[in-house]
């Protein structure tokens, strides 16, 4: 269906219409422009980035991304560590996030009272909005003394001494590192992914749920037999939201990974994401190799978010697509 | 024996995995919104005598070891916001506008929305590179301008996407009627899809707004920071979130009891702001 009836031939014994056909040509252009902007941003950001790390990615090639030195004053430098980093605390971060998230979509569509679901969708949301660097903040000064003092001496005591998993909660209980930074990044992805979960199981036809329930299935039977399958493209897409949203995140985890260039096979160890080695030495950096691996540090993760948040889209762009061809 | 008995064990094992996982859901939203309490109420405690010195609000961020406030960095962080505002908004409506009224189903139309969502989520740090590269290491020096850019750059998604989506929302037999009386295509869209649309364009900017006042990265290396008063948008200029930052990772008491003031400031305005565009949503309907 056409959204705006073309203006009839005869509009043009209207006075008007030669100066209106003008500007309409003006307006629409202008407007395009912009949209081509939006287009064009994304690509602008990705050869700057390049050309920013022009250094490295010469000197290095693709050796930058196994080798663990990071030496400034002897002017090596790898990404080993900082991927590590990055990879390890966006890991734990969906490993407790996503059951969370998912118990939160589960009350808000199927257990909560219809007066509170909006009051509680609010608050979860609210969650998003504290600006990260509040999270780092509260982490550093508040969360890990007490993880450090109640939280880390438990865990070495008893999953330190297991064999295999045993090396992860293994050393010195610092309060920051890697498990930390990992914790405060599974709070922060909960509303997001939480959100986007809530939304999709609302998509899930009432005549399904309703034929699940006249069967007898339990409430968790028809969320997890019917609801979940029905919409588990959308969920994924909204996990993989919440991952491109940990990879990226910079200020909370800043704060409370420690930032030591190590690799360290324990999780209580302090570590260093990609981010917050941008954060904490890019203004410090000195000489062109320097800056040009920090750029090339920011390339790396901008090259990863960017493909977990298109397939993120696809996905969710997938089930929305289904969703219309279906109705 | 009847199937649901309460004496099928069968039935029962099913109602008790039942209980159980609902339990584990309530307690997931309980976990939810026991950070959110905690980091409020600790905010509040920690930040709330800070915010009732009225030296907060007028004196300069101080040395170590001096008394001070926060007033350059407010002031810093207000300017820089509303420039950024300023730039990124009519950007974004405008590309907003475009892929609603003109692109539509179009390839172009689908490609930027798809890039478009995906820079709405991008990592804010990368953001404040870009700008670095292209601007701050040719201009050669920081500047309030390079902040106020680099929010711009996150200003532009949020608003493009809620112009979008509110656009899409207009009925059509507004434009049609529009259109029917002999008015030109962009008069239609200015004078009736904008005004139709308007609350919800609204609610977008006050998100976006809410979104960038708390930025902290990408002002890292873009505005820096400056210790003293400065309203000149083409030197460094000293913003809130670097402020927060910079106190708090000192081992300095006084600043940090500053960077919790500085902190709880900032999170009553975003939530204010949040709480204000939801309201201002609400009405509409």
């Amino acid at each position: 269906m056409s959204a705006v009836l073309p203006i009839p031939e005869t509009a043009s014994t209207v006075a008007t219409a030669p100066r209106a056909s003008w500007a309409d040509a003006l307006f629409e252009n202008l407007t395009r422009l912009f949209a081509l902007l939006v287009f064009a941003l994304l690509a602008g950001i990705l050869i700057a980035l390049v050309i920013g790390s022009d250094v490295t990615l010469k000197k290095y090639g693709v050796s930058f991304l196994w080798s663990s030195q990071w030496d400034p004053v002897q002017q090596h430098f790898g990404a080993l560590v900082p991927i590590y980093g990055t990879l390890v605390t966006s890991a734990i971060a969906m490993l407790i996030g996503v059951p969370v998230s998912f118990g939160i979509a589960l009350f808000l569509t199927e257990l909560s009272p219809a007066w509170l679901k909006r009051p509680l969708g609010t608050a979860i949301e609210l969650l998003a909005a504290i600006p990260s660097i509040i999270y780092g903040m509260w982490g550093l000064f508040i969360f890990a003394p007490l993880f450090q003092a109640h939280v880390q001496p438990a865990l070495v005591e008893t999953l330190g001494s297991l064999p295999g998993i045993g090396t992860l909660f293994a050393g010195p209980p610092l309060g920051i590192g890697m498990l930390t930074a990992g914790l405060i990044l599974s709070i922060m992805v909960v509303p997001f992914i939480a959100a986007v979960m809530r939304d999709v199981f609302d998509l899930v036809p009432p005549l399904l749920k309703e034929s699940a329930y006249g069967l007898g299935a339990t409430t968790w039977e028809v969320m997890w037999r019917v609801v979940l399958p029905y919409t588990k493209v959308g969920v994924i897409g909204g996990i993989m939201l919440g991952l491109g949203r940990a990879l990226g995140e910079t200020m909370a985890v800043t704060f409370v990974i420690g930032n030591a260039h190590q690799l360290a096979a324990s999780l209580m160890a302090p570590g260093n994401s990609i981010a917050s080695a941008l954060a904490n030495e890019f203004t410090e950096a000195v000489g062109d190799v320097y800056f040009s691996a920090l750029i090339e540090l920011g390339l790396l993760l901008f090259l990863i978010t960017t493909i977990v948040l298109a397939f993120s889209k696809l996905l969710l762009m997938r089930l929305a697509r289904h969703e219309g061809a279906r109705t | 024996m009847s199937a649901i008995a309460p004496s099928n064990p069968r039935y029962r094992a099913r109602r008790l995995q039942n209980a159980l996982l609902l339990l584990i859901s309530c307690a997931a939203l309980a976990f939810g919104l026991f950070w959110l309490i905690w980091i409020l109420g600790t905010l509040l405690y920690e930040g709330g005598a800070a915010l009732l010195r009225v030296q907060l609000y007028y004196e300069m961020t101080p040395p170590p070891g001096n008394d001070g406030g926060l007033a350059n960095a407010i002031a810093g962080s207000a300017l820089i916001v509303a420039t950024a505002t300023l730039i990124g908004t009519p950007v974004g409506i405008l590309a907003g506008t475009y892929l609603a009224e003109y692109g539509k189903r179009s390839w172009l139309a689908a490609a930027t929305r798809f890039l478009n969502d995906v820079l709405l989520s991008a990592p804010s740090i990368v953001i404040g590179l870009f700008v670095y590269t292209v601007y701050v290491a040719r201009a050669k020096h920081f500047s309030g301008w390079a902040g106020a850019l680099a929010l711009s750059l996150i200003v532009v998604p949020v608003v493009v996407r809620t112009t979008d989506d509110m656009l899409k929302l207009v009925p059509n037999s507004l434009r049609e009627a529009a259109i029917a009386l002999g008015c030109p295509t962009w008069k239609m869209i200015v004078l009736v899809s904008y005004r139709a649309a308007r609350t919800g364009i609204l609610t977008g900017v006050l998100l976006a707004v809410a979104r960038i006042s708390g930025e902290t990265a990408p002002l890292l290396f873009t505005a820096l920071n400056n210790q003293f008063w400065s309203l000149d948008l083409n030197r460094p200029m000293s913003n809130l979130p670097t402020v927060i930052f910079q106190f708090a990772m000192s081992p300095y008491e006084d600043w940090h009891r500053l960077a919790w003031g500085g902190a709880a400031l900032i999170t009553l305005a975003v939530l204010g702001l949040n709480v204000l565009a939801r309201l201002v949503f609400a009405r509409k309907d």
